[in-house]
């Protein structure tokens, strides 16, 4: 098991250094960055002097090596070339906007998309649940961006009730700008929290459906039928923890995803969170605001992935005894 | 009250649909079982006596059901309950043990956690005087070290001592009948005989009944107080195990009787029964067993034999319709 | 499975049979005849556009700017002109601009798939063949890609592409790069699924005694390997293209797509989006309708595909 948990930190290190590599040839290569810091005025010795500030006169090597230890030791990410501000504080400003819709999203997505998922595997043949199905499936084709402008159109426009933009009144704790704790705050999160988590939703939901299926088929459940435990107890006892050994995995990068979409609901909303951040940037080529979305993305996905390795194995006790069967396929 | 023999099976009949016509899988079967009694069922895969066996517990699987008899408990109906009401008789008072040891237990869950949740489910006890009964159990089916193990996981046990647990298992409310499917054929030859004496041990310490499903004469012939022989959803023959093996009536089990090498110690030569049984859809008219027997006669081809009297035993041939100027020959 | 044959005919025949097989189901299945109706209808409104508008709504000498805001269905209160889906704020007619709009995203669509196709199925195939380092190489790769969503992967492409080409030239190839940048973030799933059935292909005695008798194995592992993968290519390429309409719709959306001077249906949504909170809804409606149309019914017939097929693609 210490063997395992130390090969899947090892291969995380891994990613992260090719995310950052990957980051900066951005920096080093898309762009000049002498160019995009100097501007039009520039003299030969402006940019030799800016040249040798930036160590781009050094091996790429080197350079790579700085440009890490820059963002782990000082949080140096750069300044944003369009707003001129060291890009750890704009993120730092626009994290907790992203953070509440995506937690209040995956929330939404788990507790929805399990329930429905348990209910239309045990109703198999009811009606209600092939009404789930078949809707579900026109949610996984609906790309997010209609669903956000469909409830726009219905809630905001058409019946008035919810915002159809922004994060409505924040309060700021320390650091942090939250909108939980008011009314037009919570108000406004509810559409935005739907349309991201919805697309997550049908997923886990035909995810957890399709894996409870198979565990009800299993002998152990019949025979936990045949020793006549009530079936409330089969099906939510024995039944679901089986079904969520595999849900946990997929389930958990899904969440991770949430993030990355979040890209796309802040833009139909114009919630002013890191997505919409992003997209800005990309539109502008502010290349450091990109790398650094990146390079937290990453963290973000490879430290959900490690979690949820180790969640697998406390879920599930073959995986303790032999750490080789682990995350194998 | 008490005349009422312990299970009483009559004129049972398990169909299930396929496209567009019905299967008969379980064909007017009939017999009784004492108490204390062992009763082997034996045939070919297919033959129908699985499905006899779940039709007892109550658990055919959609959409297959029962279509036509009654099964009775104690002279009391049980084909007919309602599945709460079945859920009372399930683990109580008809235990069952299935094939696979390896799928037969939930993988996720202790052995004490599954033993002392069928234990309380069906017998008034804390948890303590359920976990306390589970190791006398385990004890009793011969695990090792029994107070240690109950706490492992199933994936922790061979196969054999899986199959003990599952006996464990079946047996924990102290049912009156246990089902043995196929207990052992998933299991090294070396501990089937292991599992047959225990199963056999803890049956007639509690006067249980058992019906043990097989296609090993050699097993039932040890096992065995009566033994039944169905073929293609029908009972051939039923008696005392002694004389069935001696003098076997049917022709369909002359056969497999002469096709067992450890019973045919006289003779060297293993006799064959040309053919296959048919299948389900293709059910030849008259005597199931016409197309391959060696002593077919016209009325074989026309009309179905029902079970017959003759000497000790029941037999559904024609070849002993007028058992008394027959059997002299 | 069971084909080990060696020459055309006997591909011929497993083709016929899958075929056959493949209509009879298709014959019973009325989900899979709508949705492949609707997409025959809507694809063929995109090639045929020119011949089935009465405009070229991206050509300005055919507008008539006093055709802005008409309604569905009603004629124009100056002009007189009806438009069925209604005119734009430009009097473009909302039919003409999905028709020319759905060009731009099938053939995104399309171009994006096949690119990811021939990628993933190259990649696959070397993966499976040569092993060793090049196999854990690649496969690395793709499991590193994977762990990231394919928009993001999309929109990093879009990112640094827009970064390396200078600006006059950004609309002209946005097109391009968002077909790559597509494709790229899709080929992985073609890769596994041929890697797989390489392997197995490899391991068959029939290769090794290709290889004893001096045959080369490539040429024998693409004739026979490549038949092998062509189901699950197939369904993964269907339901790619569906992923791929979406994706680009929500690139186009977000405006690092298709730009406006060659709008795809995410490209008309966005510029619709506009329109919603002052009333002309009908400038948004058509071109969601016909995205969700388009995409539902390619998944619809992915789906349908699979389980027809049924590889083993879970």
């Amino acid at each position: 098991m210490l063997a395992f948990i130390i090969r899947r930190v090892a291969q995380s290190v891994v990613v992260l250094l090719v995310v950052g590599l990957v980051a900066f040839s951005l920096f080093r290569f898309v762009g000049d960055p002498v160019e995009n810091l100097l501007g039009q005025e520039r003299t030969v010795a402006d940019i030799e002097r800016v040249r040798s500030q930036l160590g781009l006169d050094q091996p790429f090597p080197v350079q790579y090596f700085k440009f890490l230890k820059g963002i782990v030791v000082d949080g140096n990410f750069g300044v944003s070339y369009r707003q001129g501000r060291p890009v750890a504080d704009i993120i730092a400003e626009r994290a907790p906007a992203t953070l509440e819709l995506a937690f209040v999203s995956a929330l939404f997505a788990l507790v929805l998309g399990i329930s429905l998922g348990v209910y239309t595997a045990i109703r198999r043949d009811g009606w209600l649940s092939n009404a789930i199905m078949t809707l579900s499936l026109v949610g996984v084709s609906l790309p997010t961006f209609l669903i956000g402008i469909l409830l726009i159109y219905v809630f905001a426009v058409e019946l008035g009730w919810l915002p159809s933009f922004g994060r409505g009144e924040t309060v700021k704790i320390g650091g942090w700008t939250t909108g939980f704790l008011t009314t037009s705050g919570l108000k406004a999160l509810i559409l935005p929290a739907i349309t991201l988590g919805l697309y997550q939703m049908t997923l886990i939901m035909r995810l957890v459906r399709s894996e409870m299926l198979e565990v009800l088929r299993s002998d152990y459940v019949k025979f936990a039928d045949a020793r006549g435990l009530p079936s409330r107890r089969i099906h939510f006892r024995h039944a679901l923890k089986n079904t969520l050994v595999p849900v946990i995995t997929i389930t958990g990068l899904q969440l991770g995803s949430i993030i990355a979409f979040a890209i796309i609901t802040e833009t139909v909303f114009q919630w002013p969170g890191v997505g919409l951040l992003f997209i800005n940037a990309i539109q502008f080529v502010d290349i450091p605001v990109m790398a650094t979305y990146l390079m937290l993305i990453s963290v973000l996905f490879v430290t959900i992935n490690l979690i949820v390795d180790l969640l697998y194995f406390s879920i599930d006790p073959r995986l303790k005894a032999d750490g080789s069967a682990g995350g194998g396929h | 009250m008490t005349d009422h023999p312990l299970l009483s099976v009559k004129n049972l009949t398990v169909q299930f649909p396929s496209r567009g016509a019905m299967l008969t899988a379980v064909d007017d079967v009939s017999f009784d079982l004492a108490r204390g009694e062992v009763l082997g069922l034996v045939g070919e895969s297919g033959a129908g006596k699985s499905m006899t066996g779940a039709a007892i517990i109550g658990l055919i699987e959609a959409p297959g059901r029962i279509t036509g008899g009654s099964i009775s408990l104690e002279g009391k109906r049980i084909d007919n309950l309602s599945s709460a009401e079945m859920r009372q008789v399930r683990g109580r008072r008809i235990g069952m043990v299935f094939q696979d040891p390896l799928t037969s237990l939930n993988p996720l869950f202790t052995i004490a956690e599954q033993l002392v949740e069928t234990i309380r489910v069906h017998l008034p006890m804390s948890a303590r005087e359920a976990r306390e009964r589970a190791i006398g159990l385990l004890n009793e089916v011969g695990i090792p070290a029994a107070s240690q193990r109950i706490d492992d996981y199933p994936h922790q046990f061979s196969g054999g001592m899986r199959q003990r647990v599952v006996i464990a298992l079946a047996l924990a409310a102290e049912p009156e009948l246990v089902i043995a499917d196929e207990p052992t054929t998933a299991l090294d030859v070396s501990v089937q005989a292991q599992i047959i004496d225990v199963l056999k041990k803890l049956c007639s310490e509690r006067n249980a009944s058992v019906i043990l499903i097989t296609h090993d004469m050699g097993v039932i012939a040890e096992t065995a107080d009566r033994v039944a022989v169905m073929y293609a959803g029908r009972l051939a023959e039923i008696g005392p195990v002694r004389s069935v093996i001696k003098d076997a009536l049917h022709p369909y089990t002359k056969g497999l009787m002469g096709s067992i090498p450890s019973l045919t110690s006289t003779d060297d030569r293993l006799v064959q029964i040309p053919g296959s049984m048919p299948r389900l859809n293709n059910i030849p008219e008259g005597c199931a067993f016409n197309p391959r027997c060696d002593q077919v006669f016209a009325r074989c081809t026309k009309a179905r034999p029902e079970l017959m009297h003759s000497g000790n035993r029941e037999v559904s041939c024609w070849l002993y319709d007028d058992a008394a100027s027959e059997a002299t020959a | 499975m069971a084909q080990q044959g060696e020459d055309i005919d006997c591909m011929e025949m497993i083709k016929r049979f899958v075929d056959s097989d493949l209509v009879y189901k298709f014959n019973r299945s009325p989900v899979a005849i709508i949705a492949l109706a609707v997409t025959v209808l809507l694809i063929g409104g995109a090639v045929l556009a020119p011949f089935v508008t009465s405009q070229n709504p991206f050509d300005p000498a055919s507008l008539n700017l006093m055709n802005g805001f008409s309604k569905p269905m009603e004629p124009n209160q100056f002009t007189g002109d009806t438009f069925i889906f209604g005119a734009d704020d430009q009097g473009r007619d909302v039919y003409a601009t999905i028709l020319y709009g759905m060009r731009i995203s099938l053939f995104v669509g399309f171009a994006a798939v096949l690119f990811a196709m021939v990628l993933g199925v190259s990649l696959g195939l070397l993966s499976g063949f040569i092993g060793g380092r090049t196999d854990v190489i690649i496969m690395r790769i793709a499991d590193i890609q994977l762990t990231f969503p394919a928009i993001l992967v999309a929109l990093l492409i879009f990112g640094i592409a827009k970064g390396i080409t200078p600006p006059s030239m950004r609309d002209e190839i946005a097109i391009w790069v968002l077909i790559i940048a597509i494709g790229l973030s899709d080929w992985v799933q073609f890769a596994r699924v041929v890697r797989g059935a390489t392997l197995v292909e490899k391991s068959k005695e029939y290769v090794q005694a290709a290889r004893l008798i001096g045959r080369s194995s490539f040429v024998i592992m693409i004739r026979h390997i490549l038949p092998n993968t062509l189901s699950p290519v197939l369904v993964i390429a269907t339901i790619s293209l569906a992923l791929a309409i979406i994706a680009e719709a929500t690139l186009s959306f977000l405006g690092v797509g298709a730009p406006p001077t060659q709008p795809s249906l995410g490209t008309l949504i966005r510029i619709g989006q506009g329109f919603l909170f002052s009333g002309e809804w009908w400038i948004l409606f058509f071109p969601a309708i016909t995205l969700l149309a388009l995409a539902l019914s390619v998944n619809l017939l992915g789906d349908w595909l699979r389980d027809a097929l049924n590889p083993k693609l879970k």
